[in-house]
């Protein structure tokens, strides 16, 4: 039956069947209350803070990210988050059209749980800036417990607004985004869990980069054979993402999890993701754990490494994300917990290190920097490997 | 959308402080069972016929368990003397999770081990904690399933009820 | 039209699956100490793990079902 759930879910997103499901859902619930229901339980006290870092491709990107959450009563919950990225870039799309820079964005985030019964409805308001950069999303879920707690059903909403300035502009462009998301979660034994994630997102209005730029074939450009024009992009897209995951408890105390994830969208992109986790306590408070994460993806319609002359079709893009390549993570982690009884009042604290090497290959995008001097077209395939650190320090209380 | 969102979302809040209560009155004799205790010997239900039992089912493992011994404990120590009695039936597999826990959350009160989850499936265990308040007569009174804060004030409360009988 | 009778028909049946006589939970709540354990859950690391999809959304095309709750201990 929840199969059949899934499947009528998969054929038809679409907004209004998104608003039929909420009401549903929240009508169902309030129809099969009954006296002495059960509940379930909020989200754990918590402070959790992160220093997140990533090195790579010329680029390094780090900062905090802090989050706060208190519960209120026993069924309400506040959280809120900090998040920094300090960036110092000189990537290969900096290098190969501008200079290097620094640059910093800062987000932060206000929520609300609220618990009724096996219901948990969630709200959330984010922020983000930059110098020319201004993003705010409104994300509210419902996330229902029902058949002895073993399913568990998510719906959730939200809705995005960005501000695309440019340096040296007054104007600012608008984007506008609908993210509409299903889950699903079954307990299958004592020992394994499986779930199911869907996910739709539109967005609409200025989706492209201000900066940055394509290349044409161009004779008269004697020194390299090629110029440059700006990018351009369609004025709308839509995508979809389906996930399953499984979680397998082995009986020495260790988990492993598997995840496969296919990704299309209206440019054109197909993408598949694969993930494997193995987590494996050493003792009560020691954990070591070991992943590993394939990405692969098709390029958009209107990609090109090089194209023929100028203005040669509507959209132009030559941004590495929309390019056919692939992405292979290997990462380690290590965590030692104290548990409660150690500290008055601390029911967990958790010191966590966590290490990921990301190496990318791709397809059809050139290295030009590396190229130079090279015949037009014949630069070396660009690739780049970055590393990514995670220290965190997590309190429960 | 925002509108029948509000709407919806009124209604379910209005009509659930409406109807929630939270625990049950039960009734019938409380099915009799040996347990494995801390106390160093075996512990018989029967045997405690005559005082008032609270019995209560708890994992390691579990959150809400975590909150509610400490209360739990007081309510103990302020009316053992009165022909009252806890009896904690812990469910964990690994008995000695549950020898953790009570190293860092001391109870004054007996704590039985039903490791195969013999009892837990005699007394339809299907929240947990679960609470069942037995009177002097063996018989069960009142049922809560799951803990939040503000039951002990329910559980003293009936505590006093049954004494008095 | 048809659809929303369909997806009520769903729902309902879901939750009321409990209901059923012949369809109990198999889990029992006593039997969740492997569930319940921190390494089954599904957002073991908090903001760590949540950092770590921002850093694939900005270098990958593909966005999206990255989320999941549920399992656990499944308490009150």
């Amino acid at each position: 039956m929840a199969l059949g759930v899934v499947v009528a879910v998969i054929k038809f997103t679409s907004q209004a069947f998104f608003k039929t499901i909420f009401k549903l859902l929240i009508t169902v619930n309030f129809l099969t209350h009954s006296f002495n229901s059960l509940a379930g339980t909020l989200p754990v006290d918590t402070v959790d803070s992160l220093y997140h870092r990533y090195e790579g491709g010329g680029m390094t990107i780090d900062g905090p990210f802090i989050l706060v959450r208190k519960s209120v009563g026993n069924q309400f919950s506040l959280s809120g988050h900090y998040y920094v990225d300090s960036v110092s870039a000189a990537s290969v799309d900096v290098l190969a059209t501008a200079s290097a820079y620094t640059e910093e964005r800062t987000e932060v985030s206000a929520g609300v749980d609220y618990l009724n019964e096996k219901t948990l409805m969630s709200f959330k308001y984010t922020n983000s800036e930059e110098n020319d950069f201004t993003a705010n999303s409104a994300f509210f879920s419902v996330s229902q417990d029902f058949f002895g707690d073993l399913t568990n059903f998510t719906l959730g909403y939200a809705r995005g607004w960005d501000d695309v300035g440019q340096l040296g502009k007054s104007e600012t462009e608008d984007a506008d985004r609908h993210i509409y998301q299903v889950g699903m979660t079954q307990v299958l034994t004592k020992n394994a869990l499986i779930g199911v994630n869907l996910e739709t997102i539109t967005d609409e209005g200025f989706l492209q980069n201000p900066y940055r730029q394509v290349r044409f074939i161009d004779p008269g450009n004697t020194a390299r054979g090629y110029s440059y024009q700006l990018e351009s992009y369609p004025e709308t897209r839509t995508s979809t993402a389906m996930a399953f995951r499984g979680l397998y408890y082995l009986p020495y105390r260790a988990s492993i999890k598997g995840e496969y994830r296919y990704f299309n969208d209206s440019w054109g992109i197909e993408s598949h993701t694969y993930d494997l986790l193995y987590v494996h306590p050493l003792d009560d408070q020691w954990i070591v754990e070991g992943k590993f994460r394939y990405y692969s993806q098709t390029q958009a319609d209107f990609y090109q490494d090089l194209f023929p002359f100028k203005d040669s079709q509507t959209h132009l893009a030559r941004d590495k994300e929309l390019s056919n390549f692939s992405g292979t993570t290997f990462g380690a982690g290590i965590s030692y917990e104290l548990g409660q009884g150690a500290i008055t009042h601390i029911d967990r604290l958790k010191f966590t290190l966590l290490l990921d090497y990301i190496q990318f290959e791709y397809d059809n995008f050139r290295d030009v920097v590396a190229g130079e001097g090279l015949a037009v077209g014949t630069e070396p395939l660009y690739e780049f490997d970055a590393w990514v650190t995670r220290a965190s320090i997590t309190l429960e209380y | 959308m925002k509108q029948v969102l509000k709407f919806w979302t009124i209604s379910v809040l209005l009509i659930s402080w409406a109807f929630t209560t939270q625990a049950t009155p039960l009734k019938g004799a409380a099915s009799d069972f040996t347990l494995k205790s801390n106390q160093g010997k075996n512990l018989r239900l029967e045997d405690f016929r005559g005082q008032v039992v609270m019995l209560n089912f708890w994992a390691s493992w579990c959150g809400p368990c975590r909150q509610e011994m400490p209360l739990m404990d007081e309510i103990y120590k302020k009316y053992s003397d009165l022909g009252f009695t806890i009896l904690a039936v812990n469910v964990d597999e690994d008995t000695a999770d549950a020898d953790r826990f009570l190293k860092a959350v001391p109870v004054s009160f007996p704590v039985l081990y039903d490791s195969d989850s013999k009892i837990s499936e005699l007394y339809n265990v299907d929240a947990m904690p679960t609470t069942v308040m037995i009177d002097r007569d063996g018989n069960k009174r009142f049922l809560h399933r799951g803990y939040q804060s503000g039951y002990e004030e329910d559980y003293k409360k009936q505590v006093k009820q049954l004494i008095r009988e | 039209m048809k659809l929303y009778l369909l997806m009520t028909i769903l729902l309902s049946s879901l939750f009321s699956l409990s209901g059923c006589a012949d369809l109990k939970p198999w889990v029992k709540p006593y039997e969740r100490n492997n569930l319940a354990d921190p390494i089954m859950s599904l957002g073991r690391h908090g903001v760590a793990g949540s950092y770590v999809h921002h850093v694939y959304q900005a270098r990958e095309s593909a966005r999206g079902a990255e989320g999941g709750a549920g399992g656990g201990c499944g308490c009150n």
